[in-house]
Formats: structure tokens, C-alpha cells, sequence
């Protein structure tokens, strides 16, 4: 079964969405999508390293994105809002990235591959590790899941409560970064970002509680990515663009429903 | 300060010692010291900026001290209105999800909570679209979950109607009448404050003065913040400890 590439893809594209569905609904609800962009950007640099160092691309992208989320969730707050940080360690990062990657001489980079990812190729150990990362992050995210949630209806709640949002938010910054290892081949940076927030955007006008709209996230995420590499298949259009299309559409469907039902 | 701590009982449930806090190079609160025993009711009063809101973050570990230090009971279960919040209409959930999140909490206990703050229709509403005055009650029914031994509220009765702020004191009361639990409050209404309190506490960077309504509405201090016009705070609170704690009447009809 594992042998037909459609079959590997679409294993992978559902891992993905899996991975992305509770971690959107955070993006989502914290209001940080420019995080989800800042931190897949640092994972341009934790490419480029990883060809210079000759490591693990996703280990290096791991470490990149997980260490830019720490120093930004450290600083934030004094003298700098979130956003201006993450812009500046968004688009530093990328550009040292860039610079790093012409450094590498003798060595070809198909860099398309990595900004839009390459699921037709996803091979047997690249699943292996995508469902690895699936596992972790689901794992993370249900044993945090309370205390996430309480955290991101107010910080002080989660004091009284006796929590740590610095913690929590840490927690949700490592889980984000190995998504993002995890999905940053098959996807590739720039859309790992849009399948984060488009389902879960489309899975908000339904939801009444905070695990339906998990649920529906990850639903329409990995209607998405089948859908979407069938269609490609069939149209022969590139497969990655053409998931986030899909999503896309899914997002239009619910966003008219919501507004239809509203009214009515 | 000394009236207050005197009374050294070793089971303080907060004990706050030398608390000074600062934003920047504003320092907001400067030695502060203050104890809570056990089933009190205390409430701090003081002017805008005076760090009322700060001791209370400082409590619940929410801002670090400069110097000094916060001392809770070990495993101190706080029950916490916050000053505002502001819900995200982003993240869908409903009142009883929202009430369920501090732990294993069964449904009939949600109910009792939300019965207690006088809201139990809302069970099933969203939290998004509750008015200002629902919200602060599902708050308040929050807090009473999960058998705190304290609850802290800062200006709770914020976004309520007199009425509706009248009735939240008296579900207050009832709540620590029933349960014994200890209250620490920020609080405006100072008839409230004046009538409901063991203990109040003038803050204004640092505390000014402390001790029961009586002595403390009397002292030069607390005139100085406050002025002469709470003289008629006052003297409704001695009426009103000389009869009973009647509190089925609304404000407005005490003052009448």
C-alpha cells in the first residue's frame, strides 16, 4: 500500500492536518497567526544550517523554530509588543537563512522545495517521521489542553489557577515547532502557515466548545489534503498550493453557511 | 499598621511581607504588609493608581516583586474575579465548558455555582454573548468552584446596575456564610465595603492606614483620600451594625 506515492502523500497530508488541527484553534484564539508565520519562517534558517552543518533538516528546523519562539516569548512584554519581535526575528531569520544557503558552494538547493514543499515525495522514513510528530504533539496538546485553554481566556485566571502561562505558552511554542519540522517538507514553509489557520478558521462558525472546533479543524484539514491531492492528480496542478486551495474553498462554504444561519 | 498584626495566628492563608513592586522605574507598591486569617472578609480601598490591583497580581503570582515576598498556605485553593476581561470572540465556548475547565468538576456542581451567583439559565449559553453583568457573575460562579479557601476580587460589581451590584454583595455574603471561606477585595462601593468588611486596608503605594470601617474611616488618612463626603458611608454602617446585616434591601433603598 505504502508503495503508491498517492497513498504516502495522502498519509502524510492527513498527519499534518492532524498535527496542525489543535494548534491552529491556539493560533486562532491567541490572535497569533503571525506567530505560526515568524516561526515557519526561522525554519528557513533551521534550513540552511542544517545543510551547513550537515545535521537532520528536522532537527535543525526543530531547534531554529523552538529557540526563536523561547526568545520571543521572553522578551515579549517589556519594552517590545509580540508583533515587533516577531517581525524582527521573522524576517531576520529568513534573510539570514538566505545568506547562509549562498554560502553553501558546491552544494544545489532546491530551495521551491522547501518554501513550498514537495508531498509527492514524501518517502517511507519522511512518514515515519511526520506520524512521529503527529503522535508527540497530539500527546502534548491533550495533556496541556485544560491549562492552555485557561491560559488563553486570561492570564490572570491561570495564575489564580496556579499555572504558568509562560510555561503554557512554551508548551504550545515547542508543539507549533515540531509541526513545523514535521511539516515543512511536505507543505513547505510558506503553507504550513495557511493549512494552521484556514481550517480552523472554516471550523470556528460551527463549533460551540473549544474541542468541537478542534475536531472539525482537523476534519476539514484532512478533507483538504485529500481532496486536494486528488485533485491535483487530476488536474495536474502542484500538489501543496493546491491542498490550501481546497481548504480555502472549505473556508468560503462555512464562512456563507455561518453568515446564512446567522440571519436566519 | 500595627492594630492589624498584632494578632499573629499561624494560619494565614496569605501573608504578604515587605511587598514592594515596580513597573519600570515606577515603583507602585512600597513595603507593603499585610495578613488574611482564615473565613475574613478584608477589603482594600485607595485611590486610582494607588496598586490595589497590583497586590492582588502580586498574590496570585501574576507580577514579580521587586522585594519582598507574597507567602500563600501550601496548595491555597483561590477562587479569582479578575478586574476586566476581555473574552475573544475567537475561541468558541460555552458557560458550563468555561466552568468545567478548573478541574473534575461534575455538571450538578456547575449548576450549584451557577445558581449561587443568581445566573443558572446560562449553563448552555456562549461565553462570547453574555452582557457585562452575566459575565462577571459566570466569573463569580467560577470562582466558587472547586472549594476555595479564598476568594480575591478586584472591583467584581465593575459593569453592574446598583441593583445588580447590591445582589452580587449579598450572594457574596451568603457564599461565606455557607462555605467560611475568606474574601480579599478591591472594592468602589464603599458603603459596601464599610457595611460587609472585617477589615479594611487604605492603600495608596503603600498602606496608609488599616483596620476595622470604624477605625479606619476615622483616621486622618483616610479622610485625607477619600474626603468628608464618606462621613454618610459611615454612619450608615453603625446604623446598620446596630440593627443586623439586613441584606435583602438594595442600595438604593438604604439610602432612602
Amino acid at each position: 500500500m505504502l508503495d503508491d506515492f498517492m497513498v504516502r502523500a495522502s498519509l502524510a497530508g492527513i498527519g499534518v492536518a492532524l498535527a496542525a488541527a489543535p494548534l491552529g484553534c491556539f493560533v486562532v484564539w491567541r490572535r497569533m497567526a503571525y506567530f505560526g508565520e515568524a516561526t515557519a519562517h526561522a525554519a528557513m534558517l533551521g534550513v540552511a544550517l542544517s545543510l551547513a552543518l550537515n545535521i537532520s533538516i528536522f532537527l535543525g528546523v526543530l531547534v531554529v523554530a523552538v529557540v526563536m519562539a523561547w526568545i520571543v516569548t521572553q522578551l515579549s512584554g517589556r519594552n517590545y509588543a509580540m508583533d515587533t519581535l516577531l517581525g524582527v526575528f521573522a524576517h531576520s531569520s529568513l534573510a539570514v537563512g538566505l545568506v547562509v544557503v549562498s554560502f553553501l558552494s558546491g552544494i544545489r538547493i532546491d530551495l521551491m522545495a522547501y518554501l513550498f514543499g514537495d508531498i509527492l515525495a514524501v518517502s517511507r522514513v519522511d512518514l515515519a517521521i511526520i506520524w512521529s510528530g503527529v503522535v508527540v504533539v497530539i500527546a502534548l496538546v491533550y495533556w496541556r489542553w485544560d491549562a492552555l485553554l485557561t491560559t488563553t481566556i486570561n492570564e490572570e485566571l491561570a495564575y489564580a489557577s496556579g499555572l504558568n502561562p509562560k510555561k503554557e505558552q512554551l508548551f504550545l511554542s515547542l508543539a507549533l515547532g515540531v509541526t513545523i519540522a514535521v511539516a515543512i517538507k511536505v507543505v513547505g514553509v510558506l503553507l504550513i502557515v495557511a493549512l494552521l489557520i484556514i481550517p480552523a478558521a472554516a471550523a470556528r462558525n460551527f463549533a460551540r466548545t473549544p474541542e468541537a472546533m478542534a475536531i472539525g479543524t482537523a476534519v476539514i484539514g484532512s478533507v483538504s489534503a485529500l481532496v486536494g491531492l486528488r485533485a491535483a492528480y487530476i488536474f495536474d496542478t502542484p500538489a501543496g498550493p493546491s491542498i490550501v486551495c481546497l481548504a480555502l474553498v472549505l473556508f468560503i462554504i462555512s464562512s456563507l453557511v455561518g453568515s446564512i444561519r446567522a440571519r436566519a | 499598621m500595627s492594630l492589624l498584626y498584632r494578632n499573629n495566628i499561624v494560619m494565614n492563608l496569605i501573608s504578604v511581607e515587605n511587598l514592594t513592586v515596580n513597573y519600570g522605574a515606577n515603583t507602585v507598591l512600597r513595603d507593603v504588609d499585610f495578613k488574611i486569617d482564615l473565613g475574613e472578609i478584608v477589603t482594600i480601598v485607595g485611590p486610582n493608581g494607588s496598586g490595589k490591583t497590583s497586590l492582588l497580581k502580586a498574590i496570585i503570582g501574576a507580577i514579580q516583586p521587586a522585594k519582598g515576598f507574597v507567602k500563600l498556605k501550601p496548595r491555597l485553593k483561590i477562587g479569582y474575579v479578575p478586574q476586566r476581561l476581555n473574552f475573544e470572540s475567537t475561541l468558541p465556548i460555552t458557560v458550563e465548558r468555561f466552568l468545567r475547565l478548573i478541574g473534575k468538576i461534575e455538571r450538578k456542581s456547575c449548576i450549584l455555582a451557577l445558581e449561587t451567583a443568581g445566573v443558572p439559565e446560562l449553563l448552555k449559553s456562549q461565553m462570547s454573548e453574555l452582557s457585562g453583568g452575566q459575565f462577571q457573575r459566570v466569573l463569580l460562579a467560577r470562582s466558587l468552584l472547586g472549594d476555595p479557601e479564598i476568594l480575591i476580587l478586584d472591583e467584581a460589581t465593575q459593569g453592574l446596575d446598583q441593583p445588580g451590584s447590591a445582589s452580587f454583595y449579598r450572594q457574596l455574603e451568603t457564599v461565606r456564610h455557607d462555605t467560611g471561606c475568606a474574601v480579599l477585595m478591591i472594592s468602589h462601593d464603599l458603603h459596601v465595603v464599610m457595611s460587609a468588611s472585617d477589615r479594611v486596608i487604605c492603600l495608596n503605594g503603600h498602606v496608609c492606614c488599616a483596620g476595622t470601617p470604624a477605625v479606619v474611616a476615622s483616621t486622618p488618612e483616610y479622610k485625607a483620600l477619600f474626603g468628608d463626603g464618606t462621613e454618610g458611608a459611615l454612619a450608615l454602617y453603625r446604623h446598620e451594625h446596630n440593627h443586623n446585616h439586613d441584606h435583602t434591601t438594595t442600595q438604593q433603598e438604604r439610602l432612602d
